[in-house]
């Protein structure tokens, strides 16, 4: 199992999500600047700031080289995971649903906080239980999850849905409560909380694990099998 | 060369220089200076630039250590940490851009630091910063000030993806007008990646990299971190800097990798006073000489004068020397972290500094005039006894029950939690954080061997300003007892002095004392000064703010998983008193609540039982005798126990020893310690933990609930 993070300048939590991953398996980064996704399994757009975020979060980076071969390696069933700033990378490039917008305190909060797996199946949530809770520290200016009402009631219809702030724990004023949502064919995923902060009981908890353990297995089960 | 002889003697006054410096630069040179030169000398011959005031007190400071890698001097101290790995660190003001511009003077505050850390060659890891504000319940502007600089600070560290991992605030009348701003940065780097400033080898190319050369910060160090602050300060914004993270971020990134890459001979930042600090710092320092070409400065403007090119503060920028034959290695590099690289000239004998503006001189100076020949002034301090600085309002009148005392000192912002500020910042990038703040009283950050290092910063104005030297060895105390409650060992300090005007008697016996009183308590407890900052005429008409030396120290234990938090841990624990403990009114919290003005005498410290405690302190933490440990610092042993009960989650039954003042204060001395009882057995036991009230007896009862909802009250409405 190989998981690729995407190293953008202005990144900032790349060499943590890349720490993370290698946890559960190799880990290796793709420069922004590269057509080449060195044949992973996975690929990781991680949280920062890309070029600044001086226009709108994620506008710029959706455009970088490295970009096309991402979306490409989406639209042919690769997993993908966006993680806060990449999140709204992905959200930009049209590989999920909805818009990040600024929080409702216009603030930048970090905050650790309580989440609840909608779903606990597929290849994000797999290893998960629905219902469960997860403590993932989020930290962002723009981490609003906000899509028209048909839409979030479909991606809710769908099981689209796959991680939720727990009541009093939304931090930002996303919509519905919704932290993470999922690609209709469920291999493109997008949170704002970070997992890959939540790997070392010593740094507070170690539930974020559980993704990069779930996005594994589902690769050696679905994969590489 | 300009010689128009008139005119420039107008001039050098407007560029802060005294007619006595500008007789001496007459001398020096032989010949008056031209255009170029003077706003080059006027510059490096400042306050800011020059330590005219301080230089000759800095020298009391001890800077011996058993793990000094680098000392004072360089971009930022370095101590070796073990494993091969060192930490670089250095706390610097940006007062004066702050009272101007807020957002941008503390972002670009944060943006200067790391640049002296990764001048060093080590990774910026962490971010502290001390802020003093007027009283944010009474004054519109230091609520302004306040919102603006946390935002300021946040922008930058949260962008460029550096934690900010701890700091403090406090709010006093004295900053009404005139705020402190310090940040501090940490930095880690292999021994093999340090690097120096000197520059060396002629024939060697010099490179500036980084961001454009523009008009903005001109004559910043001269015109704002050199004068009081008055009226019409409002057009002094263009002398403040705009930061940009994303460049910088890309600027470190591109430093590191040409380090890694063994590509560079020296490497410094350039901040106050831009290309003529940094290139004389640089030559001065390697005893060589340096000929600049501002026509190859790429420029964000077209039009500028050479002299705005040598003293343009524009921020995101370093300069580096480079052997000729790797400048194209070094440029390759640059390319790839799309940032700009320019060689704007070369490294010779001498001892001179020569500007050229395409092949004409515009500027040639002897290095040493402008680096060692600066004016040195011996202070002229006049001891002060009475009150120089007004009385506070009073918010108690002194009847109050001690459970409404305590409420009221855990509402008062100079006590309150400071999460609403903290969550304003990213506390967890790079992964190394295993105590947050709120979480311990030092910030602890886990290095690659298990093993991990804690820093602290702290400094109280107010107990400065009753006495100075008193007041200054505690927050050396404070800071070691912050890092003892975590189990760490101090490894070396960095400080910012803010003060006064100098030149004024009684605000130059405060810095003397106040200098003496940092010596002291370092060569007490054995801990060597690395580097530091000072930061003069923090004044208003109203007056002088508080004395406020600000001291940063970082110290290293052995095992992260080990690290002490300061909350109560569990039910049953006993609860001790540890350390000489002879607390007073003078200077507390209470006191500043009850109306009193800040004088008297502080208590006096014993540092051989000081070093005793903690030691003591430190080595039960590490061996996890002690389930937590929290310092005594402001508003006394009744505040520590609210916090350790607020924190915890837990509530605690005490009695405390006879006669001892709930409210009041003797920092860095003494700490509220649980654990087991067997444990504390050689300690002062005064209560368990348990339940969900904190009772004091025959003082208060209070519910934990109640305690949190006054603590987290206290900011939350101004930020």
């Amino acid at each position: 199992m190989k998981f690729g993070i995407v190293r953008f300048p202005g990144s900032c939590d790349d060499i943590d999500a890349l720490q993370a991953a290698s946890r559960v398996g190799e880990a290796v980064l793709l420069w922004h600047a590269d057509h080449d996704l060195q044949g992973v399994d996975a690929v990781i757009v991680p949280g920062g700031f890309s070029y600044g975020d001086y226009l709108r979060a994620g506008a710029i980076a959706r455009f970088a080289p490295v970009m096309s071969e991402v979306e490409e390696f989406a639209r042919e069933g690769g997993l993908v995971l966006g993680i806060c700033n990449g999140f709204q990378v992905l959200c930009e490039a049209g590989l999920l649903p909805g818009a990040l917008l600024p929080n409702v305190s216009l603030k930048f909060v970090f905050r650790q906080v309580e989440l609840e797996v909608v779903r606990g199946a597929g290849p994000f949530t797999g290893g998960c239980e629905a219902g469960e809770r997860l403590s993932i520290p989020v930290k962002h200016t723009t981490g609003r999850y906000y899509a028209p009402d048909v839409e979030l009631d479909r991606l809710e219809a769908a099981g689209q849905v796959l991680l939720r702030y727990v009541p009093g724990h939304n931090p930002n004023g996303s919509l519905r409560d919704i932290a993470g949502v999922c690609s209709e064919p469920r291999n493109v995923f997008g949170l704002m909380p970070h997992p890959e902060h939540a790997v070392d009981p010593l740094s507070g908890s170690a539930d974020g694990l559980r993704i990069f353990e779930s996005m594994r297995s589902h690769v050696e089960q679905h994969v590489l099998a | 060369m300009s010689s128009s002889t008139s005119s420039l003697e107008e001039r050098h006054r407007q560029l802060g220089l005294t007619d006595g410096e500008y007789a001496r630069i007459l001398e020096r040179l032989g010949r008056p200076p031209g255009d170029v030169e003077l706003a080059m000398l006027s510059l490096m011959w400042s306050e800011h630039c020059g330590y005219k005031h301080s230089r000759r007190l800095l020298r009391r400071l001890p800077k011996d250590g058993a793990h000094v890698l680098m000392g004072p001097g360089e971009n930022a101290g370095v101590v070796d940490v073990g494993s091969g790995l060192a930490v670089a660190f250095k706390v610097e003001s940006h007062n004066h851009p702050s009272a101007v511009e807020p957002f941008q003077g503390a972002a670009t505050g944060v943006g200067g630091i790391l640049r002296d850390v990764f001048a060093v060659g080590a990774r910026p890891i962490a971010v502290l910063d001390s802020l003093r504000f007027g009283d944010p319940g009474v004054s519109e502007r230091s609520r302004y000030l306040l919102e603006q600089a946390v935002a300021g600070i946040g922008h930058y560290g949260n962008s460029i993806g550096v934690p900010t991992v701890g700091g403090e605030i406090y709010f006093e009348g004295s900053y009404e007008q005139n705020c402190l701003v310090n940040a501090m940065c940490l930095g880690l780097a292999p021994h093999t990646r340090l690097i120096r400033s000197a520059a060396a080898g002629p024939g060697n190319v010099v490179v500036l990299l980084g961001a454009l050369t523009g008009r903005d910060g001109i004559g910043g160090a001269s015109v704002l971190a050199s004068a009081e602050l008055g009226e019409g300060d409002e057009a002094k914004r263009p002398s403040v800097q705009i930061g940009d993270p994303f460049t910088e971020k890309k600027l470190l990134e591109c430093c590191l990798d040409l380090l890694d890459h063994e590509l560079l001979v020296s490497l410094q930042d350039l901040g106050a006073a831009g290309l003529t600090s940094a290139a004389s710092e640089m030559a001065s320092k390697g005893g060589v000489s340096v000929h600049l070409d501002v026509g190859r400065v790429p420029l964000r403007e077209p039009g500028m004068e050479p002299f705005e090119i040598m003293v343009s503060e524009s921020q995101e920028r370093m300069l580096c020397v480079v052997e000729p034959e790797r400048v194209a290695d070094v440029l390759g590099v640059c390319e790839r972290w799309e940032i700009l690289a320019t060689p704007i000239g070369i490294v010779a004998e001498g001892d001179g500094f020569q500007v050229l503006d395409g092949g004409v001189v515009v500027a040639d100076l002897p290095v040493s005039v402008l680096v060692d020949d600066c004016p040195l002034y011996d202070l002229e301090p006049v001891p002060f006894d009475g009150a120089l600085y007004e009385a506070p309002s009073a918010l108690l009148t002194g009847d109050e029950s001690p459970a409404e005392t305590l409420l009221a000192l855990l509402r008062s912002p100079n006590l309150a939690s400071r999460l609403p500020v903290f969550e304003q910042y990213d506390p967890i990038v790079q992964s190394r954080t295993i105590r947050r703040p709120d979480e311990a009283d030092a910030a602890v950050l886990m290095l690659p061997d298990s093993s991990a290092i804690a820093v602290s910063i702290d400094g109280n104005g107010r107990r400065v300003a009753c006495d100075p030297r008193r007041g200054a060895m505690e927050a050396v105390y404070e800071c070691s007892a912050n890092l003892a409650c975590v189990g760490a060992e101090p490894l070396g300090l960095t400080n910012c002095l803010n003060f006064g005007n100098p030149e004024k008697p009684h605000v130059a016996w405060q810095l003397v004392e106040a200098v003496e009183g940092l010596a002291l308590a370092c060569e007490q407890l054995g801990v060597p000064v690395v580097g530091g900052n000072v930061s003069l005429y923090n004044e208003a008409p109203s007056g002088p703010i508080f004395p406020t030396p600000v001291v940063g120290m970082v110290g290293k234990l052995p095992s992260a998983a080990r690290a002490g938090r300061l909350g109560f841990a569990f039910e049953g624990d006993a609860i001790a008193l540890v350390g000489p403990f002879e607390p007073s009114a003078v200077g507390s919290e209470l006191s500043k609540l009850l109306g009193r003005a800040p004088v008297g005498e502080l208590p006096a410290a014993d540092a051989a039982r000081i070093r005793i405690a903690h030691q003591a302190v430190r080595s039960r933490v590490r061996s996890g005798a002690f389930h937590s440990a929290h310092d005594v610092a402001e508003g006394g042993v009744a505040v520590a126990l609210a916090e350790c009960c607020v924190i915890g989650g837990l509530g605690a039954s005490v009695r405390l020893p006879n006669a001892l003042d709930p409210f009041g204060e003797a920092p860095g001395r003494a700490f509220i310690v649980s654990g087991p009882r067997e444990a504390l057995a050689p300690f002062v036991v005064i209560g368990e933990v348990g339940g969900d009230a904190l009772a004091i007896e025959g003082l208060l009862e209070l519910p934990v609930s109640g305690l949190r909802d006054a603590r987290d009250g206290g900011l939350r409405e101004w930020v």
